[in-house]
């Protein structure tokens, strides 16, 4: 305030009533409050859109709809030779059993009385799932013993059946359509009324492999878990005595000279490396130079752990800070060598820090997709990989890469699965996450 | 001999070498501990760390050399002209391996034993019908020098393993007996054993130092090779982007950096705005229970694998911005576009931005704001004019590690943005990005001897420089500034 400002006359102001710009400013006090608010209301916002839109596309895939009709495995057909023999009955192709699933579903549309209209055989059976003939294959080649009998066989209505009991297909779309029409949706009406058809619950979209470009009704997740999972071992078994025994060396041992300096800058870098770039290293150095196989669930988690290292570490170290020095103190005071005192009382103490840390880190591994793309993990893989060790080199897929080649098909049906496959990954990820809360409640210690 | 049982054995004889340094310690001295330089327990270790780590250190040598060799000595077999038009010592090696592979899934399998293996590799269409037959399948038929080299392969494959699995077992018994015999009551066994596992946590912090030195040391040798093959000035300053597989491509950078600066910056508008005023109100302004519950919320964004928004930008957010923006306004009707791709990626920003400010803001020292409150400024003012400023380094850092995520952001881009590459200005627009091109060139097939694979490694070099450059950038402004306070 200047002297003759002072020197005026004060105006009559009241302190209960503002003046303007009091009144200005409290004005833009709440604005700039209310602005801060909304910023926060808008991550919620996008928070709860996003998971809201992936449940709503994706909860359906857990549910299937099955076409349920008698079959007559007819042994004249499958089992020439009436011995049961498996070998044997191989030699009856898919061809043949489509044969008879197709026999069975007109037979039974008759029983029930449900006039197909003027569609023609083929066009019924294009109500099934063209996987239906190798499922029941698969059913007979497991059990001989059922040649012969007449089985109630559920087979997979097709993808479009299955989307218009879902509400994804309507009779506009299939006109439209032209792998199906509204006289077969008519007709699959009739056939729900008399209860050949029903939508429920398919554990298979957990445990089935991956299917064709043609069958999505048919695709799960089972190749695609046990892959995630072989890399999380992995990742686990490498990156966790790696990490703590980094850590250790870092935060206990290190004397302070160029060399700690220049791991502490790395690893501080390496946590920033876009993931991208870790495939191309994976690319070039496991599987260029060293001849790894592709689509390795082995070269997966090496990377996916060279990736998580520092992360791992960074917690480590944080864990290992926490303990109190009084520790340290009084094991060396007792004539603990370093050595015993860090590894007798330190490391247990930060332990579930540690592991807290490495939950985390793992969690992260497990939903990171984008160097397994260069790995090779999209190419389309339906044998299981085979039981440890071996099979960390059998080819095998990766949730979050599954999710990727899903959308990347043609077939609508597939973004569906895509979204349920993201709920079983999102399912994982806070199963993780609250392991980890777990721990840190259960063990955590104040000093 | 298979790797899981070599790794079994080595096991076992250090867990036996335990038991038996542990016992001879205890019978030097008659069982009475106290005889002993060390607790016999370290002479157990001692005997065991022996037998385990020169074994293991001598196999993941052999592991990491044999390949490099044997691919060496087969490849010298082939001679250049053997090397089709078309073709590469690369192409014809992965041949190779697999013909390899495919005899070894023929002997497994019982289809052929070892002297059927060595006929056939003088009959190279029987061969292939025989690979075919255990499916393994070949595109174009095997050539002669091809079917003999890749016998070679795989019989000094096989010595190979034979041969490492010899040497392993004999550097580790010999470790096991050297020590064994060195176990006497005056053996330093604690000293010895702890400079062991020094040694050992020294190689496991330095792993992060080779990863860095093989990051860098693969992205330069590849792009090397493509600088070879396609000049380094067309692809700094071309502004085409037109692979074509048959040769003759226009490699240029510019089309792809810009859809990359593009996406990253609208990204950086929708988060920093939302992240920096989120992370404020947070701070300053929530009441604890609010803010127990908001911060650990938004930070979940955090949690989420970049697929989940690459799957909420292709599903959603590109038909929703299509359908109310692009159309309406005549700015094109592709679902996939650099604004789609830029809002998701802010989402995903966001926690980034927030959690970070956060934390620098609450360094910011509360005398600063008592002051400004003593002399009548509000809340909103002290902000504005108080706290911001001296937070100011510090959010810089951290925008500049928000900007280096979105530039190495890969999903998200694959799913949402296109892969056309093109300088244009509307956001409605599908562009490409840097990582949407290295992936694009990279999956699938791995024939290194084209440009058009290799200058992936050329993108890739060029998005570690400049997330590199954002990130030490980003530390030095943000270490710089927390020392101003302590």
């Amino acid at each position: 305030m200047t002297a003759p400002a002072m020197a005026a006359p004060a105006k009559a102001t009241s302190l209960i009533e503002p003046d303007a710009r009091t009144r200005r400013r409290n004005a833009s006090e709440r604005r700039f409050r209310l602005l801060g608010l909304s910023a926060v209301g808008v991550g919620l916002l996008a928070l709860v859109i996003l998971l809201t839109s992936v449940l709503g596309n994706g909860l359906s895939a857990f549910r299937q709809t099955w076409i349920t009709i008698p079959v007559t495995l007819d042994a004249a057909v499958l089992d020439k030779q009436g011995n049961r023999n498996p070998d044997e009955m191989k030699k009856v192709t898919t061809l043949g059993y489509g044969k008879l699933v197709q026999q069975a579903l007109l037979d039974a549309l008759v029983e029930k009385g449900i006039s197909t209209g003027d569609l023609t055989p083929k066009e019924v059976m294009a109500l099934l799932s063209k996987e239906a003939p190798a499922d029941l294959r698969d059913a007979v080649l497991a059990d001989p013993s059922l040649v012969g009998q007449t089985i109630a066989f559920p087979a997979f209505a097709t993808s479009r059946i299955d989307g218009y009991f879902k509400g994804r297909v309507t009779r506009e779309s299939a006109e439209r359509d032209a792998n199906i029409s509204p006289a077969q949706l008519d007709l699959a009406d009739r056939m729900a009324e008399a209860g050949l058809i029903e939508t429920r619950f398919n554990m298979g979209f957990l445990t089935r492999p991956d299917a064709s470009e043609l069958r999505p009704e048919a695709a799960g997740l089972g190749v695609a878990i046990l892959g995630s999972a072989y890399m999380m071992i992995v990742v686990l078994v490498l990156s966790l005595p790696i990490g703590v025994a980094a850590s250790i060396y870092l935060e206990e041992l290190a004397p302070k000279n160029r060399w700690t300096d220049l791991i502490e800058i790395n690893i501080a870098n390496l946590a920033a490396v876009p993931s991208i770039v870790y495939g191309i290293l994976a690319l070039a150095l496991f599987i260029n130079i060293l001849g790894l196989p592709q689509s390795a669930p082995l070269v997966g988690g090496l990377v996916l752990t060279l990736m998580t290292l520092p992360t791992i570490i960074i917690a480590t170290r944080a864990s290992l800070k926490a303990v109190p020095p009084s520790i340290r103190d009084a094991a060396l005071g007792v004539g603990a060598s370093k050595m015993q005192a860090i590894f007798h009382h330190v490391l247990p103490l930060a332990m579930p820090g540690i592991l807290t840390g490495t939950i985390l880190g793992l969690a992260r591994a497990l939903g990171e997709s984008a160097p397994l793309l260069l790995i090779g993990m999209v190419a389309f893989v339906r044998d299981f990989p085979g039981a440890p060790p071996q099979g960390f080199l059998d080819p095998a897929a990766a949730l979050p890469v599954q999710v990727y080649s899903w959308t990347q098909r043609a077939d609508p049906a597939f973004v569906e699965r895509a979204s349920g496959a993201i709920i079983v990954l999102l399912a994982f990820l806070m199963a993780m996450n609250a392991l980890a809360i777990i721990l840190r409640r259960r063990f955590e210690r104040r000093w | 001999m298979s790797l899981g049982l070599l790794l079994l054995l080595l096991i076992a004889l250090a867990a036996l070498g335990y038991v038996a340094g542990r016992q001879r310690a205890l019978a030097a001295v008659r069982g009475d501990a106290r005889d002993l330089h060390s607790l016999p327990a370290y002479y157990g270790q001692a005997v065991a760390l022996a037998a385990a780590v020169p074994g293991l250190l001598v196999m993941v040598v052999w592991l990491i050399t044999q390949p490099l060799l044997v691919e060496r000595t087969t490849l010298s077999l082939i001679l250049t002209e053997d090397i089709g038009p078309g073709s590469s010592r690369e192409l014809v090696m992965a041949d190779i391996r697999r013909i390899a592979e495919g005899m070894g899934v023929l002997v497994a399998t019982g289809a052929a034993n070892e002297g059927e293996i060595a006929a056939l590799a003088t009959q190279p269409d029987a061969l292939k019908d025989r690979l075919a037959a255990v499916n393994v399948a070949l595109a174009a038929p095997i050539s002669a020098p091809v079917a003999q080299a890749a016998l070679v392969y795989r019989q000094s494959m096989e010595t190979g393993q034979g041969a490492m699995a010899a040497a392993v077992l004999a550097v580790a018994v010999a470790g096991f007996l050297l020590a064994l015999w060195r176990v006497t009551p005056a053996f330093r066994a604690r000293n010895v054993v702890e400079r062991v596992v020094q040694v050992l946590l020294i190689a496991a912090s330095s792993l992060a130092i080779l990863t860095t030195a093989g990051i860098i040391f693969s992205l330069l040798l590849e792009s090397w090779h493509f600088f070879q093959l396609y000049p380094a000035r067309d692809f700094f300053l071309s502004l085409t982007w037109s692979p074509k597989f048959g040769g003759g491509s226009d490699l240029g950078l510019w089309p792809l950096l810009w859809g990359t600066l593009y996406v990253s910056v609208i990204a950086l508008l929708v988060a920093v705005p939302i992240g920096l005023m989120a992370a404020i109100y947070l701070s300053e302004y929530a009441s604890p229970g609010l803010r127990a519950i908001a911060k650990p919320a938004i930070e979940v964004l955090a949690g989420i694998p970049s697929i989940v928004y690459g799957l909420f930008a292709l599903m959603t957010v590109g038909p929703f911005l299509r359908d109310w923006f692009a159309q309406p306004m005549g700015l094109g009707d592709s679902s996939s576009s650099v604004m789609t791709a830029g809002v998701v990626m802010g989402i995903m920003l966001i926690p980034y931005v927030s959690s970070l400010s956060d934390d620098i803001i609450n360094a910011v020292p509360q005398a600063l704001r008592d002051g400004s409150y003593a002399i009548g400024a509000t809340q909103s003012e002290t902000i504005r004019q108080v706290v911001f400023p001296a937070a100011l380094p510090g959010i810089v850092g951290a925008i500049l590690m928000a900007a280096s995520r979105a530039i190495g952001e890969t999903m998200i881009v694959v799913l949402g943005a296109g892969a056309a590459a093109k300088l244009d200005l509307n956001p409605f627009e599908a562009m490409t990005t840097v990582t949407v091109k290295i992936v694009s060139q990279l999956t699938g097939d791995t024939e290194f001897a084209s440009p058009e694979t290799l200058v992936a490694f050329a993108l890739g070099l060029t998005l570690f420089v400049f997330t590199l450059g954002l990130n030490v950038l980003a530390l030095y402004i943000v270490r710089k500034y927390r020392e101003q306070y302590e």
